[in-house]
C-alpha cells in the first residue's frame, strides 16, 4: 500500500485539517468531526445535515456551503458517523425552521441517524429524512436491506438545498427531495477494488481481464462479475440495468461519476457512450457532470446515475451553489 | 458474578478482539465493507478507557456504560446493535450488585430482543443474531437443567461458535452482505464471528 498518509489512526481528522486550512467558507468542528458553513445556522432556514463515512469525498464535506448543505459528518473511513456527532451537527445548524437529515440507505447510516434525530427531537429540533436508495444493482426485497444510495446523494443535496434557501419549508423541502430520489437511478462498475488505509490490501480480488459490475461506494464487490470488454459494452450493461428499473426518457440529469482512480478522459468517453444510449430512447442530457464527486477512494471504475427531471426540478439544479466541489452562478 | 466479573469480561472481549482485529476485519472484507475489526476495536478499546474512568458501581451499570460507549465510538451498525444488546442486558440486571446465572440469562435475552428490534433480523439471515440467539437458549437451557455457571457459560460460548460457523452456507438477507445476493454464500458472517467472540471471553472469565 501507498498513500499519501501520515498515520493510519489520523486519515480522517487530517483530512478534516485539510478541509479546514483550503475553505475558510467552511467552520471545521475537528474534535466533532462536523463540517458547518460558517454561517450556519441561518434564522428561518431549513437547515440539511447528511454524512456517511469517510473516502467517499467530496461527499459530503465538500458539498456543504450557500445552496446545498448546512453540515457535514464524516464517519471513519467506510463506516456510519455515530449519533452524538449527527445530533451536534443537527443543534447546530438548526435556525428554528428544522432540520433535514439526508441519509443514504446502509443499516448502519439509518441506525446511527434515527439515534441522532430522537437527541435532536428531544433538544427541540424538528427533523425530518430523506433516505437515498438509488442503487439498481441491490434488488429491494425482503432479502436484502434494500437498495444502496449512492450517486443520487448529490442530486438530493443539491436540489433540496436550493430548495431551502429559498426559504421553504422543511415539509418541502423533504418532499422535493424524495422526488429527486424517486427520480433518479444509478449503476456502478469497477474495473479495480479499492484499499482501505486499515487493511492495506485491496477489498477484494479482480483480474487484469476481469470487471465488477453492480458495486456500491464501499469497496464492496458487486452483483456480478464479467469479462472486460469496450466501454461502449459496459456502459450499455449499466444503461439497460438503469433503463429496465426506469425507463429513460425525456430530459435528464446525468452523473458520470468516477471512483476516485480513474482518468477523466476515460469519464468522458464514458459520457459519450451514455449520451449515445439515451439518444437511442429518446431521451435527453440536458444537464450532465462528469468528473470525481461520490468517490470509493483509490477505485477506479464510474458510476452513472440519471434524474428524469421536471421544470421545477431543472430550475432548482440550476439554481446558484457554492461549495467546495460544487459551484455556479454565483 | 459481581461488578468486577463484569468489567473483568469487558477487558477481555477487548483483548479478544485487539487479537481477532484483522481476522474480523478480513471476514469483513470478503462480504462487506473490510471495517469490522477495526471498528470494535476502537470501539472496546473505548470501552475500556470509559470503564476506568468511571467505575461502574453495578454489573448493570457495568454493562450500560459498556452500550453507551459504543453506540458513541463505533458508528456503523455494529456499534449501535453491540450498543443495544449491552444496554438492554444490563438495564435488565437493574441494582443487583450480585448476579446469577438465571439474571444473565435473562439479561442477554433482553439484549438479543433489542438487536432484533433494532436490526431487524431473524435467524437465518446470516447476522450476528445467528450467534447470538443459540448462545441465550443455550444459556437458558443450561440454567433450566441446573448445571453450574461454568457449565452453562461453556455451553453459551459453544452454541455461539457453532451458530457463528453455521452461517457460512447461508445467504445474507440483511445488512451490507444481502447486497451480494448469493455471492454472500460461502463465508461467515464477520457480525456472528465477533459474538462468538464476546461469548468466548464470557466463559473465559467464567473459568478462572
Amino acid at each position: 500500500m501507498k498513500k499519501l498518509i501520515n498515520d493510519v489512526g489520523s486519515v480522517v481528522a487530517d483530512t478534516l485539517r485539510g478541509v479546514a486550512a483550503a475553505h475558510p467558507s467552511l467552520r471545521v468542528d475537528v474534535e466533532n468531526r462536523i463540517i458547518f458553513r460558517r454561517d450556519a445556522p441561518r434564522p428561518g432556514k431549513v437547515g440539511l445535515v447528511s454524512g456517511g463515512g469517510s473516502g467517499h469525498e467530496p461527499l459530503h464535506g465538500g458539498y456543504v456551503g450557500y445552496g446545498m448543505l448546512d453540515a457535514a459528518c464524516p464517519g471513519e473511513i467506510f463506516t456510519s458517523p455515530v449519533p452524538d456527532q449527527i445530533a451536534t451537527a443537527t443543534t447546530g445548524v438548526d435556525g428554528g425552521a428544522g432540520v433535514l437529515h439526508i441519509v443514504k440507505n446502509y443499516t448502519g447510516d439509518v441506525l446511527n441517524f434515527e439515534m441522532a434525530a430522537e437527541l435532536s427531537g428531544d433538544e427541540g429540533v424538528e427533523v425530518a429524512r430523506v433516505l437515498v436508495d438509488d442503487d439498481v444493482a441491490v434488488r429491494d426485497s425482503l432479502y436484502t436491506a434494500g437498495r444502496r444510495g449512492t450517486g443520487a446523494t448529490l442530486f438530493v443535496e443539491k436540489i433540496a438545498g436550493a430548495l431551502a434557501e429559498s426559504g421553504a419549508p422543511l415539509a418541502e423541502v423533504a418532499r422535493v427531495g424524495r422526488e429527486v430520489n424517486d427520480r433518479s437511478r444509478s449503476f456502478g462498475v469497477a474495473l479495480t477494488p479499492c484499499t482501505t488505509p486499515a487493511a492495506g490490501t485491496p477489498t477484494f480480488e479482480l483480474g487484469d481481464a476481469e470487471i465488477e459490475l453492480g458495486i456500491g461506494i464501499h469497496g464492496e464487490p458487486g452483483r456480478t462479475r464479467a469479462a472486460h470488454r469496450e466501454a461502449r459494452e459496459i456502459v450499455r450493461l449499466a444503461m439497460d440495468a438503469i433503463d429496465d428499473d426506469l425507463p429513460l426518457s425525456g430530459e435528464t440529469l446525468v452523473m458520470v461519476n468516477g471512483m476516485g482512480g480513474t482518468p477523466l478522459m476515460e469519464l468522458y468517453i464514458v459520457f459519450a457512450e451514455v449520451a449515445a444510449y439515451l439518444e437511442e430512447k429518446g431521451a435527453t442530457a440536458v444537464r450532465s457532470l462528469v468528473g470525481d464527486y461520490v468517490t470509493s477512494l483509490d477505485m477506479q471504475g464510474f458510476s452513472v446515475t440519471t434524474c428524469a427531471l421536471t421544470g421545477d426540478l431543472t430550475r432548482l439544479w440550476d439554481a446558484p451553489v457554492e461549495t467546495p466541489a460544487l459551484r455556479w452562478g454565483r | 458474578m459481581d461488578t468486577r466479573f463484569f468489567v473483568t469480561w469487558m477487558e477481555e472481549i477487548t483483548a479478544a478482539v485487539r487479537a481477532a482485529r484483522d481476522h474480523l476485519t478480513r471476514l469483513d472484507a470478503a462480504i462487506g465493507d473490510a471495517d469490522h475489526g477495526t471498528n470494535l476495536d476502537r470501539g472496546f478499546s473505548a470501552v475500556a478507557e470509559a470503564l476506568a474512568a468511571r467505575p461502574p458501581a453495578t454489573p448493570g451499570g457495568a454493562l450500560v456504560l459498556a452500550g453507551s460507549t459504543l453506540i458513541r465510538k463505533v458508528g456503523g451498525a455494529s456499534g449501535p446493535l453491540y450498543g443495544t444488546a449491552f444496554r438492554e442486558a444490563g438495564k435488565t440486571l437493574g441494582e443487583t450488585p450480585e448476579v446469577s446465572t438465571a439474571e444473565l440469562a435473562a439479561a442477554l435475552e433482553a439484549g438479543l430482543a433489542g438487536v432484533r428490534r433494532l436490526g431487524g433480523a431473524e435467524e437465518g439471515d446470516k447476522t450476528m443474531v445467528d450467534a447470538l440467539a443459540p448462545a441465550v437458549r443455550a444459556l437458558a437451557r443450561a440454567v433450566h437443567e441446573g448445571g453450574t455457571a461454568g457449565e452453562a457459560l461453556d455451553a453459551a460460548a459453544a452454541a455461539a461458535e457453532d451458530g457463528a460457523k453455521a452461517t457460512i452456507p447461508l445467504q445474507a438477507r440483511k445488512g451490507r452482505a444481502s447486497y451480494l445476493g448469493p455471492r454472500s454464500i460461502g463465508h461467515e458472517d464477520p457480525g456472528a464471528a465477533s459474538t462468538a467472540l464476546i461469548l468466548d471471553a464470557l466463559r473465559t472469565v467464567g473459568s478462572r
